[in-house]
């Protein structure tokens, strides 16, 4: 049950942490990507606050932890190389960033509004994971270098 | 035009790190939303209920911070529908083929000194500020 409260918590956090941020807001996201234009560095602030808070405690707290507060291990990404699908996936999802002003958390946030474009964008984005599940294992193995 | 702003943005950031810092010490994951979605879309046991808690608490809060401040949901922009459904479709295949977001590489990844976080960043912001670049030159 307690951590079914924490995670529940952590989400709402989540929410409303990009909420003040401003990251609901797609028009500010946008002026936040337009550095070739009239860039609007508001939302670099959400990154430095974001990552002070999260790197230390990863660094100091969770050191102390040898597990997980409700689980059996922590679960951390084993990859360390950087290959071709990993730079061609965040082009593709920066492209995308750009052209909609949402990455995932903010249009799962706005979801209640019941915005078209808001609804638009979160079923396009669950099809296009679907997607790139399909496509993935046509990707030649020799392009990953993380096996 | 928007206006400029640093503490919002900054205290934005702070509570968001502690929501992801929260599911790191309580349950030992990486907070990477389109990481706990594609977990959701592609279900293994015992995997699904914390996601799905997960994003429940992101939907209520949206849900209750939109009436406290409205102001912060300003949702419309100047794309059209063709434009959205284009750009969900490339995140949802490019957080797939690139393993993450601006959640899991940018706060997470860069957090943890993640080599492929600090590649992935600088080149999902690339790439986003030329389309928005593109665009706003198509629009105007």
């Amino acid at each position: 049950m307690r951590t079914f409260i924490y995670t529940f918590i952590s989400g709402f956090l989540f929410a409303l942490g990009l909420a003040i941020a401003g990251m609901t807001m797609p028009s500010k996201v946008i002026a936040f990507l337009d550095i070739f234009g009239q860039w609007d560095i508001s939302l670099i602030f959400v990154m430095a606050g974001a990552i002070s808070v999260y790197s230390l405690i990863f660094h100091f707290v969770k050191p102390k932890l040898k597990t997980p507060l409700c689980d059996s291990e922590f679960k951390l990404p084993t990859r360390t190389k950087i290959d071709l699908p990993l730079v061609i996936g965040a082009a593709l999802f920066g492209a995308g960033w750009g052209l909609g002003g949402f990455c995932p958390g903010p249009a799962i946030t706005s979801l209640s509004l019941m915005n078209p474009a808001v609804l638009v964008f979160v079923v396009t984005m669950l099809v296009g994971m679907y997607i790139g599940m399909y496509l993935q294992p046509m990707i030649p193995k020799t392009l990953y270098r993380n096996d | 035009m928007q206006d400029f702003e640093i503490i919002k943005p900054l205290l934005g950031g702070m509570v968001i790190g502690l929501s992801a810092a929260l599911l790191m010490l309580a349950r030992g994951r990486i907070a990477g939303i389109s990481g706990i979605i594609e977990g959701v879309l592609r279900p293994k046991s015992g995997e699904i209920a914390w996601r799905v808690l997960f994003l429940c608490g992101i939907i209520c809060g949206g849900l209750i911070f939109s009436f406290i401040m409205p102001e912060r949901f300003v949702v419309e922009i100047n794309r059209t529908t063709w434009m959205v459904a284009l750009a969900g479709l490339l995140v949802g295949i490019g957080t797939h083929i690139g393993c993450g977001c601006t959640s899991g590489h940018g706060i997470c990844g860069i957090s943890r000194f993640s080599v492929r976080s600090l590649v992935a960043v600088p080149t999902f912001m690339l790439t986003g500020a030329t389309v928005v670049w593109v665009v706003n030159l198509y629009i105007a």
